[in-house]
């Protein structure tokens, strides 16, 4: 049977032709295009000095999120599009239909530094959908245990809210590391929520505290002398490699991996021999070159291909790209790998020699 | 008389060609590393106005029984189908945009309101016009492989008609260039597989089919009872714009002034020597700022020739100093208005339809005056 909906569906795409008319609702308002997500700054308030939240109405075709998920954002800086990965520190369904983002600065971030100090309200956004598989399960364990350090209480806030959200908070153990009290990112807001729920109990370990002498970092096995009870929680770590791989060797260790998720914000990287090469983009005609060390999505863009990407630390898997020809070298394990037709990971992977992307 | 005195081989040695050479690469430079969001914002609005335009056109010509409404109608879409062709589409396609990073503004995705298919377009323009611009028997848009606009084609029969083709060439202009793309004279000389001709001829009427079925279907099907003046209108915004890019394209290497070059000429051909012959090749228009916008900025053919994936909104800018720098070298910056060079590219397609190296108005397409401007490299 003719759908009336596919055929006016058909006659208005004619209308438009070439452009869709999604092209037209953006021109109106960018927040209209089911195609291109786009989200508005509706406001920007710092947390630390180096750290901020943005808070972002997203448009049509914003699809919600579960608490803990990251989403990838582009920004216009001075004119060239940039898109970085970023955990949601919202909790999922917000009444007001908003979502947060929460940045830290990194001093040599482009990207970064400026959503933490130049991004304005009214500003347009774009948005990835979100993805990742550091979430809540659907059924609650009944004990759990968050350590976190540094910005990595994202996206932790993010689920710690989702549950204050809810009737009853279940018994909690937040262990979040930073440099002092003052550095704490939500301090404030983490001190009240373990003030207001009894079931919350919050650890906070302070690196430098005081100012000056640096104190000891929070490793796993202190831990596990403060919350006795580490083994029988379902565990979820995130924060900087040091931190996400004692946690790694430490559940591993005592045989209960399968209770421990982790997210990292920066690849492991591993250096490997063998140089890099000449990289052909195939479908834009694209030609340049890259170094052992660089990855292809960062040799793509900075030569004007249109990349895919996502987390850039090769965990979402959005910038998979056809291998025409050629070998790369994965970057966080320095292996050599890759046949045509592979599916490659461009954010992670740098030329072995010469390569040609189907791109 | 803004056309110059023909450039005099001996003027310009190797070492000022390199010269030139290097000072074209410095500005080229400076725009790249001055690119920001001010460009960007530029090219932004001049969609989302193209956009506006071609909407609000449509619409008002809805109300087309009324004929100021036709009229209002058809000149909007007419002015919005030529900013979409030539300041957008061309531009695009040629990857000024692409510095952006934005997926919906860029030269591997743009699609334009034109019967040919930009992927053909890219290829046949971007590389085989802007890589041989102005050699005889590679650069394909010199006549389009049916005029003769240089004395140095040989004449044949069907040139005594040409004045008349060329009329009929500017109505169905982005027929003639979707046609002309596909390179069907190549397949017939049997230079082009034929299934790759076959193949490009299939992407062309299905593309043409899409901007058909749009103008001349569904648009006055919407009017109702406005169904023919709606379909006129579309019609006279389609031709208009045909018209008048012919006319802005016509002028860019047609007029005295600029020089053809033989395939010997482009051997072994440096950066330098690449600049001055995009340079000796191409024409500017002069006149106001809508004329430059609704030319593209193909006013500033020089400058575009010069720097093809330079954002046009920096031709402008720039060409004061490559027109100083043609000064500093002695070379000729050929510029005219637009009803100037219009005639003359139409006096000389009338003065070429006759066989014999016809001598110009000017005295500056004598053939006994052509000669290398290109200094002979040492064996």
């Amino acid at each position: 049977m003719l759908d009336i909906r596919d055929l006016l569906g058909a006659m208005v795409g004619s209308m438009t032709s070439p452009l869709r008319p999604d092209d037209y609702r953006a021109i109106i308002n960018p927040l209209w295009s089911r195609r291109r997500l786009s989200g508005r700054v509706e406001a920007v308030f710092p947390e630390t000095p180096d750290t901020s939240t943005v808070v972002v109405r997203p448009g049509l075709g914003w699809a919600g999120c579960l608490a803990g998920q990251h989403i990838s954002v582009g920004v216009s800086i001075e004119g060239v599009w940039h898109r970085r990965t970023f955990s949601l520190s919202s909790p999922p369904g917000r009444p007001d239909g908003l979502i947060t983002i929460t940045v830290k600065a990194r001093p040599d971030g482009l990207v970064s530094r400026y959503v933490v100090h130049a991004l304005r309200p009214g500003q347009t956004v774009r948005l990835g959908h979100p993805s990742g598989r550091f979430v809540l399960p659907d059924e609650l364990p009944t004990r759990l245990l968050f350590v976190t350090a540094g910005s990595g209480i994202t996206p932790v806030m993010s689920m710690l809210r989702h549950l204050a959200e809810g009737r009853r908070m279940p018994d909690v153990f937040l262990a979040h590391s930073a440099r002092n009290a003052s550095e704490v990112i939500f301090g404030e807001e983490l001190r009240r929520l373990a003030a207001r729920f009894p079931t919350l109990r919050l650890l906070e370990h302070h690196t430098r505290p005081g100012g000056g002498r640096p104190a000891g970092r929070l490793t796993m096995a202190a831990l596990a002398g403060i919350c006795t009870d580490l083994p029988e929680r379902s565990a979820w770590v995130c924060g900087p490699p040091g931190l996400v791989d004692d946690a790694e060797s430490y559940w591993r260790g005592i045989g209960i991996s399968d209770r421990l998720l982790t997210e990292r914000f920066q690849p492991e990287v591993r250096p490997g021999g063998g140089r890099g090469g000449r990289v052909r983009f195939v479908r834009s005609g694209r030609e340049t070159t890259a170094s052992v060390g660089t990855p292809l999505l960062a040799a793509g863009e900075d030569a004007g291909v249109i990349m895919p990407s996502g987390c850039r630390m090769g965990a979402c898997h959005s910038c998979l790209a056809p291998l025409c020809a050629g070998r790369v070298r994965d970057l966080r394990t320095g292996d050599e790998h890759g046949s045509p037709g592979d599916l490659i990971q461009t954010c992670v992977s740098a030329p072995a020699g010469d390569v040609d992307i189907d791109l | 008389m803004p056309t110059p005195t023909r450039l005099n081989a001996r003027d310009l040695g190797a070492s000022d060609i390199e010269k030139l050479g290097e000072e074209l690469d410095r500005l080229r430079a400076e725009v790249l590393a001055s690119r920001g969001e001010d460009d960007a914002r530029y090219i932004r609005r001049v969609i989302a106005a193209q956009r506006g335009l071609e909407a609000g056109g449509r619409m008002v010509m809805f109300a087309s029984l009324l004929p100021p409404a036709w009229l209002a109608g058809t000149a909007m879409l007419s002015l919005a189908k030529i900013l979409e062709n030539m300041e957008i589409g061309h531009n695009v396609l040629h990857g000024q945009w692409d510095w952006m990073r934005d997926p919906d503004i860029h030269s591997t995705t743009w699609e334009w309101d034109s019967v040919s298919p930009a992927a053909q377009w890219k290829y046949s323009h971007n590389y085989v016009h802007h890589t041989y611009t102005n050699v005889l028997g590679r650069d394909r848009d010199l006549g389009y492989s049916i005029l003769r606009v240089t004395p140095e084609q040989p004449w044949r029969p069907v040139h005594l008609a040409q004045p008349l083709y060329n009329l009929a060439l500017a109505a169905v202009f982005e027929w003639g260039i979707a046609l002309y793309d596909t390179e069907v004279e190549r397949a017939w000389r049997g230079e082009k597989d034929l299934s790759e001709t076959l193949q490009h001829l299939g992407s062309t009427v299905k593309k043409a089919a899409r901007q058909g079925r749009k103008d001349y279907v569904i648009f006055p099907l919407l009017a109702g009872p406005a169904f023919l003046p709606v379909l006129l209108g579309n019609l006279a915004a389609n031709v208009t714009r045909n018209i008048w890019a012919h006319t802005v394209i016509f002028c860019g290497h047609f007029p005295d002034g600029t020089r053809t070059f033989t395939e010997e000429e482009i051997e072994d051909e440096s950066r330098g020597e690449w600049y001055l012959r995009q340079l000796l090749g191409s024409a500017n228009i002069s006149g106001p700022a809508a004329l430059h916008l609704f030319s593209g900025n193909l006013s500033h053919q020089i400058e575009h020739h010069l720097f093809p994936d330079l954002p046009s909104n920096r031709y402008a800018q720039i060409a004061p100093r490559v027109r100083a720098l043609c000064e500093r070298f002695g070379l000729p910056y050929t510029i005219g208005s637009l009803p100037r060079q219009t005639a003359n590219v139409w006096g000389r397609i009338l003065r070429l339809s006759l066989p014999g190296p016809a001598r110009s108005g000017t005295g500056e397409t004598a053939p006994e005056q052509v000669e290398p401007v290109l200094p002979a490299r040492a064996a």
